[in-house]
């Protein structure tokens, strides 16, 4: 048998205007948990999804007990055994749960033209009652919470019955029970000699449950030890390179007095957000953390008036606003920059330009009919420069640009408002590590300019390197604030947990 | 990575023949039946096609912002038929024995144009407030609209044909042409003048913008403030008002009207606009694009008339037509894996 269950060598993957990954790397032992470690966008999940065969990579190879082997599909790779926890999950709500977690391989029945629904649900309650979970297997899929359903993709995941299982942040919306419920689960799954590739940004996860470590760095292989040799500073060090003293701009902004709050604000959903307050000062930078499925997300929409909500209010400069739908936010000067950048961010279809001036083509009007359209291009042609976009002209598609210059394409958008209530929901997701950078800068000058910034991020660093105040959110409530002095990872975390 | 110079060649020029499939063919199809029939360059047949054309342009032109907003009109048809019995029945001779309002004094055509627009309107209206407010699906909203509107051009016209028509709406407008001058039909120049106003529309107005803000992405459209329910509705008036038109020409250039007139444009509207590059995905489309469309599709049917094609086999090849441009086009934007 060899050393190595798998070996990937010499990964390359180029997407339109990025080099996700450059000769990437990857060696797996059997029995062993890998962590794979990296900054957003370092091609930790690129890697992965060319092993599950969702990419087709560029250059490179796959070795498989020895034997190169190619991956065609992800179904292909099921049947090779390899199975994969997907960092964002893709459930079917209106299905049933064993529907959901044997879809594409029901069983079978009357020489395979009828389901076998009787083995379907006697296999699916065997396998929630081994990885310890007491759902109903014929309860539709959305009627469990978040991190249910990501309980469920990792049973999904282990019914396979893999050789090989990839998790994508398996723990991003867990409790802390359903963690150690996972960890006992991956365990189990190493004393089977099967192999795990664990992704995470948790270091205290890493820490205690790898055997390895791989760290990844702008789509590069850094290198691969032994967990037992590796402390927090050390991977951090590796994983953001030399650069770490300049990971953030110097905050040179100084909040100044309240210009809009929130009283009591609550969807009209049970489960969303309820009774939120909060206030928000001049030039001040409120960071936002929580866990997914804390509704930090769902409370900015409704805030924007892309939600509904039965109580509360939002006062601006000491006026209650009325915010029924996004264009009442947006005359009132407030500004969305959405988490999804690609559900609700670009107009992929379109040119750079139209994404600029989409939200205030209304400015730009030559006797209320046309579009002054050399007015419009001056404002591309400012931001491009002012905001440093790289792209070969305004007439580009955006869909063509890097991830973190479709956003700074998305940031030109708002700015052509004026906003005095900037919201940033995940900001630098997907972004590679320079252009974070440079993101952070835009945010700083803006704060800098007496514009106030709302900054919802999961990465906890990142908000304590930006931030003024952090406002945490845990199942729907505001669970605490945390101020600049006493801003750290587990005051954080505990906050953030604190279910009721 | 390696440049590879034989290689780029030969790939940019498929590449334009991919990207130009379809000018290319119309252009060899055109050529080749001229050099064999010498009169399919005539200038009468070049009005024939003008006049062909013109009508289904107006209604692909309607069509063109559903299908860029990622919605469909399938009442298209039966809207340009109800529009032909309006319009038809308005403009019968003041001495034609079998006239529906015996004892009307001969209207104003231009009137007449204008309450046919209206009325078409409403119903562009209601199709719109059903698919922005109640989020029918366009293709299910409109296909109800369809057969509504069969039942209403059934009851106006008794299910009878409405003949008699004055000439100066028959010969006068629909078959007339600027100066006597063959190859200048009315109804060609009716269609550039509301093709360039289209143009306009799509590509110097906010509404246009937003149009194909929606059709890129509706959610991010929304999140950017654009008021989605109230530009659709726009779009599924104007489209309206185009098959009001497109109807008052088809009845006049018909001689006469019937309930039968008129279903099947939808489709062929749809098909054009496809063909011409209006992308099923949404948030893509050109008026030029949709010009070439629709003059494509009426000179195959043209040439294939000419050389002596049973009209028939030329379905077979309208649908293969369709299937293939679309299939081309999709090359073009089909996501690399």
């Amino acid at each position: 048998m060899p050393e190595y269950l798998l070996e990937m060598n010499g990964v390359c993957k180029a997407f339109p205007g990025v080099q996700a990954l450059q000769d990437a790397a990857l060696k797996l032992r059997p029995g062993t948990v890998h962590a794979l470690m990296g900054e957003n966008g370092a091609g930790k999940s690129t890697l992965m999804k060319c092993l599950f065969g969702i990419y087709n990579m560029d250059q490179g190879e796959i070795l498989y007990n020895g034997q190169p082997i190619k991956i065609a599909n992800p179904f292909d790779a099921l049947g090779k055994g390899i199975a994969m926890v997907h960092q964002e999950l893709q459930p079917i709500p209106d299905r049933s749960i064993a529907e959901n977690i044997y879809c594409g391989r029901l069983p079978k029945s009357m020489g395979g033209i009828l389901v076998n629904h009787e083995k379907l649900y006697a296999d699916t309650r065997v396998l929630l009652d081994r990885i310890g979970m007491d759902f109903d297997p014929h309860a539709k899929l959305g009627t469990l919470s978040v991190s249910q359903m990501q309980l469920v993709e990792i049973a999904k995941a282990i019914s396979a019955d893999a050789r090989i299982v990839i998790m994508d942040e398996p723990t991003s919306s867990l409790t802390l029970g359903e963690v150690e419920k996972l960890f006992g689960i991956i365990d189990q799954l190493r004393k089977d000699g099967r192999a795990i590739i664990y992704i995470s940004h948790k270091m205290d996860e890493i820490l205690r449950i790898a055997d390895e470590v791989t760290i990844m760095r702008d789509g590069q292989y850094i290198g691969t030890w032994p967990a037992s040799e590796l402390t927090t500073d050390k991977i951090i060090t590796r994983m953001v390179g030399r650069e770490m003293t300049n990971l953030y701009p110097p905050k040179e902004n100084v909040p100044g007095e309240v210009i809009f709050e929130t009283d009591d604000f609550t969807s009209i959903h049970d489960r969303s957000f309820r009774n939120i307050s909060f206030q928000l000062r001049r030039g001040e930078i409120l960071g936002v953390s929580g866990l997914v499925g804390a509704q930090r997300t769902e409370l900015m929409e409704g805030i924007f008036g892309l939600r509904a909500h039965k109580k509360g209010e939002v006062r601006y400069k000491g006026q209650t606003l009325k915010i029924k739908r996004p264009q009442d936010a947006i005359c009132r000067h407030i500004a969305l920059l959405t988490e999804d950048r690609r559900r609700t961010g670009i107009f992929g279809v379109l040119s750079v330009t139209d994404n600029v001036a989409v939200a205030s083509l209304r400015q730009y009007l030559y006797g209320g009919i046309m579009l002054n359209e050399r007015e419009i291009a001056s404002l591309v042609e400012d931001n491009i420069n002012k905001l440093s976009i790289k792209t070969p002209s305004g007439k580009t598609l955006i869909k063509s640009l890097s991830g973190g210059n479709q956003q700074k394409v998305i940031v030109s958008r708002w700015l052509a408002n004026d906003p005095d209530v900037f919201i940033m929901d995940e900001p630098t997701r997907g972004i590679d590590v320079g252009a974070k950078y440079e993101i952070y800068s835009i945010i700083a000058d803006l704060a800098r300019q007496g514009k106030s910034i709302i900054m919802i991020s999961s990465e906890m660093q990142e908000l304590i390197g930006m931030a003024d105040r952090i406002m945490v959110m845990c199942d729907g409530k505001v669970t605490g604030f945390v101020e600049r002095d006493t801003m750290n990872q587990e005051t954080i975390m505990e906050l953030a947990t604190r279910f009721a | 990575m390696q440049v590879k110079p034989a290689n780029f060649n030969t790939k940019t020029i498929s590449n334009f023949l991919v990207n130009n499939a379809i000018l290319l063919l119309m252009i060899v199809v055109a050529v080749s039946v001229g050099i064999a029939r010498p009169a399919f360059f005539s200038a009468y047949n070049a009005k024939n096609l003008i006049s062909n054309t013109s009508i289904r342009f107006l209604v692909a032109l309607g069509v063109s912002g559903c299908l860029i907003t990622c919605g469909t009109d399938l009442s298209a048809g039966r809207m340009v038929g109800l529009s032909a019995c309006l319009a038809a029945t308005f403009l019968q001779r003041a001495d034609y024995s079998g006239r529906i309002y015996a004892n009307m004094p001969e209207p104003n055509m231009l009137l007449v144009l204008l309450g046919v627009v209206l009325i078409a309107t409403i119903f562009g209206l209601l199709n719109g407030i059903v698919i922005a407010y109640l989020k029918v699906p366009p293709f299910i909203a409109t296909l109800g609209m369809q057969t509504i509107i069969y039942g209403i051009c059934q009851i106006y016209t008794g299910s009878q044909p409405i003949g008699g028509l004055r000439s100066d709406y028959t010969v006068g407008l629909a078959s007339g042409s600027l100066f006597g001058i063959t190859w200048l039909p009315y109804l060609g120049l009716i269609a550039l003048v509301l093709g360039l106003i289209f143009w306009f529309v799509y590509n110097k107005t906010p509404h246009g913008k937003y149009m194909y803000a929606i059709g890129g992405n509706e959610n991010a459209a929304e999140v950017s403030g654009i008021n989605t329910g109230g530009t659709k509705i726009i779009i599924y008036i104007t489209a309206a008002a185009m098959y009001g038109v497109a109807g008052f020409l088809l009845g006049g250039k018909a001689g006469g009207a019937s309930v039968g007139l008129g279903p099947g444009y939808e489709l062929e509207a749809i098909a054009g606009c496809t063909i011409g590059g209006v992308s099923t995905n949404g948030g893509v489309g050109r008026v030029s694009g949709i010009l070439i469309g629709v003059l494509v599709f009426e000179l195959l049917k043209i040439a294939m008339q000419f050389i002596g094609v049973e009209s028939n086999y030329t379905y077979i090849v309208q649908g293969i037509v369709i299937i293939t441009a679309v299939a081309l086009d999709m090359r073009k934007y089909a996501a690399k894996k």
